[in-house]
């Protein structure tokens, strides 16, 4: 055995001993005395299934399955020559028209998931803006999701004003909070942001708790009206209302669509580069006639808007919001898919939130255990892929495409 | 020369980080079309003077003045498009930004695009390695072409008084003198004020009309570049005799 293979064994070892401590305290200590059965057998299996992992990464070490890599390198060589003849305006067209057509080809359930993950899509593209561009952590992003919600949801019951028209409205009054939020805490650097980020998306959440009289506090507010629109029928134009999930999801999809373009467009203007470099080097930035507090709040305003555009639109498909909608965990799973997709990668940010939407709901069996694999999987991906899924692509893309 | 108007004037200016004082009371002369060193050695205030002139350091007394204007207390942000430009300590490009990118962010408060093509093709014309690795992130070019760079970038300001801060530190020789030929280049031809902190005495002063030496903070001798250069106290301490 070499030095390798022997420090890979020892790794083993102390990685299946390591695994052992922290399960049988959790299965093994009952209240009824101490039982070693169970986790045993667990143990057991977990340490099988990883020693077989092991040796067959020795043995392809060892050379064994060489004669796979051959055919397998060919098929992946043929599929990046293919990937490449496939203009990406061509690529996109297809992505569009499986989500155009998503709603007939699945059923309900899947129209819910699929709303979901748009509104996180949403989210996580404004987030990615105030995280990914200009470099600013903020933890407390969901209380402009909050804000949009509860700004279309009061103009709505009190008065019965469209949701078309509250849309710009939340998104200003989101963009609002978003300065109000943003002029005191935006002087601070790093960790201290983050510290006060999330106090903030706190501070949001317990007035909307507390703020009885406008609120309804924890009670939520009811009665929230769907989306409208004009229809032509029977020769007149008809005001229905869009609350079937078909609808919903083709209204979501839009916004999705439109954030989609304003983000990618931000990405390659002269403000999405400026953002870049507030996160790059703040005093160089500074140095280069770059107003760099009224830029982060230009940042922390643009990503408020689209959560205020997701937040309404949540409202107005859940016809009820409360407080509850907007904690902190909330904040932490759309700053998770950034983190996961890739920070500043808008494919990268889709995938992630489809990644922590749309597959827990694929794997409902495993619920209980979601956190758990949640956690391994981002430990994972922070070793083998540590810029994310679809990390941002930058080697020149920009100025390439201004030739 | 002296009965010119200064470009750039301090007046007895002290900066502080926190209670400790790093320089005390600072005054300079810059005229138009100079290049003017500020020498000494590591920890006299060399940097702190340019910070304190750019506003990224508040002096907390004293008075700077560029171009009839006085300045301290401005933001710094506010400087570049008044023609003021730095290079600063360290070279500080945007590592991932593109060496293009970094160029743009140069030229961030301009509007106007041709002049701005323009003046990125003079700076590929003066650093012909940066036109190479155009499309590369900043982050991974060689300290030299970081340094050229972070010049170019400056320049894309078109800037009236540049602000060097050491643009010899840890490079190779051939490399300093390419970078001193850019400064004689763009002080004689395009009629940039510069002024030159640097600790490489020598280099310093022979590509400078004038000098000032600085010491713990306080201007200890101001004099013309030749004469600073065959001053036998000069000479002992700091070109190494």
């Amino acid at each position: 055995m070499t030095i390798r293979a022997s420090k890979l064994w020892l790794g083993y070892g102390v990685a299946m001993a390591w695994f052992f401590v922290l399960l049988w305290p959790l299965l093994g200590i009952k209240a009824e005395g101490l039982e070693f059965a169970e986790s045993i057998s667990i143990w057991l299996k977990v340490a099988v299934a990883a020693a077989i992992l092991l040796g067959l990464h020795q043995l392809k070490q060892g050379g064994l399955f060489r004669f796979l890599e051959k055919p397998t390198q060919a098929a992946s060589a043929a599929a990046d020559a293919l990937a490449a003849r496939v203009p990406r305006w061509l690529a996109l067209c297809a992505v569009a028209a499986c989500a155009l057509a998503f709603p007939m080809l699945t059923e309900r359930y899947a129209h819910d998931v699929a709303i979901s993950v748009l509104v996180y899509i949403i989210l996580g593209l404004g987030l990615n803006v105030v995280v990914g561009l200009a470099g600013l952590l903020d933890l407390g992003y969901i209380a402009f999701f909050g804000v949009g919600a509860y700004t279309y949801a009061l103009l709505s019951v009190h008065f019965e004003l469209s949701f078309w028209l509250c849309l710009p409205i939340a998104a200003c009054f989101s963009a609002i909070a978003g300065c109000i939020i943003g002029y005191p805490t935006l002087r601070m650097r790093g960790d201290y942001l983050a510290i006060v980020t999330l106090g903030f998306g706190e501070i949001v959440r317990i007035v909307i708790n507390n703020w009885m009289s406008l609120t309804n506090g924890p009670n939520g507010v009811l009665g929230i009206k769907s989306p409208g629109a004009y229809w032509f029928k029977d020769g007149s134009f008809e005001h229905i209302w869009l609350n079937s999930l078909e609808q919903l999801y083709y209204i979501i999809l839009g916004l999705a669509m439109l954030t989609i373009v304003a983000v990618y467009r931000l990405n390659y203007s002269r403000i999405g580069r400026a953002f870049e470099a507030v996160r790059e080097d703040q005093t160089a930035a500074e140095l280069m006639g770059v107003n760099t507090l009224r830029l982060k709040l230009l940042a922390y305003a643009m990503g408020a808007v689209f959560g205020g555009i997701a937040g309404t639109f949540f409202a107005a498909r859940m016809k009820f919001v409360s407080p509850e909608s907007f904690t902190f965990i909330e904040s932490a799973m759309v700053l998770a898919m950034v983190v996961l997709g890739g920070m500043g990668s808008i494919p990268g940010v889709i995938l992630g939130s489809l990644a922590l939407i749309a597959l827990p709901e694929v794997f409902r069996g495993f619920e209980m255990y979601r956190m758990f694999v949640f956690g391994g999987v981002m430990a994972v991906m922070m070793i083998f892929r540590p810029k994310g899924l679809w990390p941002a692509k930058r080697m020149g893309a920009r100025s390439e495409e201004r030739d | 020369m002296t009965e010119q108007t200064p470009i750039l004037e301090l007046k007895n200016v002290t900066s502080a980080y926190g209670r400790i004082k790093a320089i005390k009371g600072i005054s300079l002369k810059v005229y138009p079309g100079e290049v003017v060193s500020i020498i000494g050695a590591n920890g006299a205030g060399k940097s702190t003077t340019l910070m304190s002139i750019s506003g990224v350091i508040k002096p907390t007394s004293g008075e700077v003045w560029y171009a009839g204007d006085r300045i301290d207390g401005l933001a710094p942000d506010l400087l570049p498009s008044r023609g003021l430009c730095q290079v600063p300590e360290g070279r500080r490009i945007f590592p991932r930004l593109t060496v293009e990118e970094n160029l743009d962010m140069g030229a961030f408060f301009r509007k106007d695009t041709d002049a701005i093509n323009h003046d990125k093709n003079r700076v590929f014309q003066m650093f012909p390695i940066l036109l190479e690795r155009r499309k590369q992130h900043g982050g991974t070019l060689s300290g030299g072409e970081q340094q050229m760079l972070a010049m170019g970038r400056a320049l894309m300001g078109r800037p009236k008084l540049l602000l060097l801060d050491e643009p010899s530190l840890g490079l190779a020789p051939l490399i300093v003198q390419q970078i001193f030929r850019i400064i004689r280049e763009i002080n004689e031809v395009d009629g940039v004020t510069v002024v030159l902190v640097e600790q490489n005495a020598n280099l310093a002063l022979k590509s400078s009309s004038r000098g000032y030496v600085l010491e713990t903070g306080n201007v200890v001798m101001e004099d013309d570049a030749q004469a600073l250069l065959v001053n036998p106290a000069i000479r002992a301490a700091y070109l190494g005799e």
